[in-house]
């Protein structure tokens, strides 16, 4: 599974904010349900997110059960200089992942 | 050939309250904040202005494992005060903090999208905190219904 | 004894060529409505935007899963059949379909699996495994926006037969056939619902309640759980009967897989 799609524009404007969307593969499995056996499935969530331009935290969510399962975040970021952005989650099974994308600054 | 079913707003005229209009922000006689005590415990005392921040989820979810939801901030914002955090909460979920939005470098256009779950019907409340400390909040009611048909493929 | 024989073979051949030439239509093609049409607005919102719709996923991942080596044979996909944006192009529209190998129909999860057992060498996937609905919904979303269009002749005539006799035959303790509610109701409501036509044509699909990418099989067997029926294992012969009828019932509909759902 890729583990998220990321959405950015081709090029931005330097000082303009531009859009960010990104959906995230991951159950946000609550905690609550049970499976067939009626065993409990163990929580599982994305807890905290961070999106790092050139190395700089800029947006960064703390998710709970009450996010939907297969997460998107849509939010804008100020356009400086061209270079990178960085994004990382974590989960509760302690899985850690970071997915880039490279950000053209006109 | 759409006159079959044209929304939702005939099934639940019926219904008691609710006058259904989808996305609608909270109109002026919601502007009261639902009592959340995981809410009343970030206010700690403070009374947030009812003004400036938009929390808009459907009036009807199709899905309560699935609600699209925006908060907007209207700007401008500098020279004044920028926004520091955005803080959902939900009236009737098993963790009242739904989610922490938090802006360490202030940007020009605030808007957040997510898509949330939602335990049954209920108020939702979005609060913005400003640099200078003070607050924005502003409220919602989601119906969430349940479903038609039980689906046992789990 | 002879000339019964004949007599009664010249028969069934008539009635064969009878009903394939004008096969009744319960739901008229004109009045065909995708289960898009009776979804809320968030959810053909979701449908429409690649970006934003889940089910883009599990697309993504198919096209990484047709281009990847599988198998003693160490063939992909795309090894045989090339790019799938044109070879595949149109081929989710005739599915289910008769395979004369197989002597059976079978569905695009089916036949893909078949592919990958008999000519990658590789192990089978099993039925909404990730891997399998990735690389189906990579498949038929080649076929985006083309109308189904499958064939109910020579050797599918039997199975279409099966899957129309199950569609109209009530089911579990709730006494209900498919037909009662897609095809007498469809346009009403259940609850806070609108009942859908129950087309297909939108598979494999992001179900809200799944909170995951699902087959219609999987939808088909959620279907007779809701009437307290015993729902088929999974690749049961009945389920593809079904998935047969319900593809010619909604003939022309264009496809639109990753299809969103409540």
């Amino acid at each position: 599974m890729p583990d998220a799609r990321i959405t950015i524009p081709a090029k931005v404007q330097r000082g303009a904010p531009f859009e960010v969307r990104i959906v995230i593969r991951h159950p946000m499995e609550t905690g609550y349900r049970t499976d067939e056996s009626g065993k409990p499935i163990a929580r599982n969530v994305i807890r905290t997110f961070v999106c790092r331009y050139n190395g700089e935290p800029v947006f960064s969510a703390r998710l709970s059960p009450g996010i939907a399962a297969n997460p998107y975040l849509r939010f804008f970021v100020t356009a400086r200089e061209s270079g990178e952005l960085v994004f990382e989650w974590q989960d509760d099974a302690g899985a850690s992942v970071s997915e880039r994308a490279a950000l053209t600054v006109t | 050939m759409h006159g079959r079913f044209e929304g939702r707003r005939r099934l639940l005229g019926g219904a008691a309250t609710l006058a259904l209009v989808p996305w609608l922000p909270a109109r002026a006689a919601d502007a009261e904040l639902p009592y959340i005590p995981a809410l009343a415990a970030f206010l700690a005392g403070r009374t947030p202005r009812w003004e400036r921040i938009r929390l808009e989820l459907p009036r009807l979810a199709d899905n309560g494992q699935s609600v699209p939801m925006k908060i907007t901030v209207d700007g401008p914002f500098a020279p004044g005060p920028t926004v520091r955090a955005l803080r959902l909460f939900s009236q009737r979920n098993p963790v009242p903090e739904m989610a922490v939005f938090e802006y360490p470098v202030p940007v020009e256009r605030v808007e957040v999208e997510s898509r949330v779950r939602l335990a049954g019907t209920q108020r939702i409340a979005a609060v913005a905190e400003m640099s200078d400390g003070t607050l924005c909040a502003n409220a919602v009611e989601v119906v969430v219904t349940i479903d038609a048909c039980l689906d046992g493929t789990g | 004894m002879r000339g019964a024989t004949l007599g009664a073979a010249a028969c069934a051949v008539a009635l064969c060529a009878a009903a394939a030439a004008a096969q009744e239509r319960a739901l008229p093609l004109s009045e065909l409505r995708s289960g898009i049409d009776f979804a809320g607005p968030s959810v053909r919102a979701l449908q429409a935007d690649d970006v934003a719709n889940p089910g883009m996923l599990w697309v993504e991942r198919g096209e990484k899963l047709w281009n990847e080596p599988s198998g003693t044979a160490a063939a992909s996909c795309a090894s045989c059949h090339g790019e799938a944006r044109s070879g595949m192009r149109g081929a989710a529209t005739r599915y289910p379909a008769y395979d004369a190998g197989a002597e059976a129909v079978v569905d695009l999860e089916a036949r893909i699996v078949d592919c990958r057992v008999r000519r990658q060498r590789a192990a089978a996937w099993p039925r909404e495994s990730d891997e399998l609905l990735a690389i189906t919904a990579y498949v038929a979303h080649q076929s985006r926006g083309l109308p189904l269009a499958v064939s109910i002749d020579g050797g599918a005539r039997a199975a279409f037969e099966r899957g129309r006799a199950f569609y109209y035959q009530r089911h579990g303790q709730m006494n209900l056939a498919c037909a009662h509610c897609h095809e007498q109701n469809w346009g009403k409501r259940l609850l806070a619902e609108t009942i859908s036509q129950g087309h297909g044509n939108a598979y494999p699909v992001y179900r809200l309640e799944w909170q995951n990418l699902g087959s219609l099989q999987r939808r088909l067997r959620a279907c007779l759980f809701a009437v307290r029926a015993e729902m088929p294992p999974p690749g049961a012969p009945e389920l593809t009967d079904l998935e047969l009828f319900l593809a010619w019932r909604a003939q022309g509909l264009p496809i639109e897989t990753p299809g969103v759902r409540r």
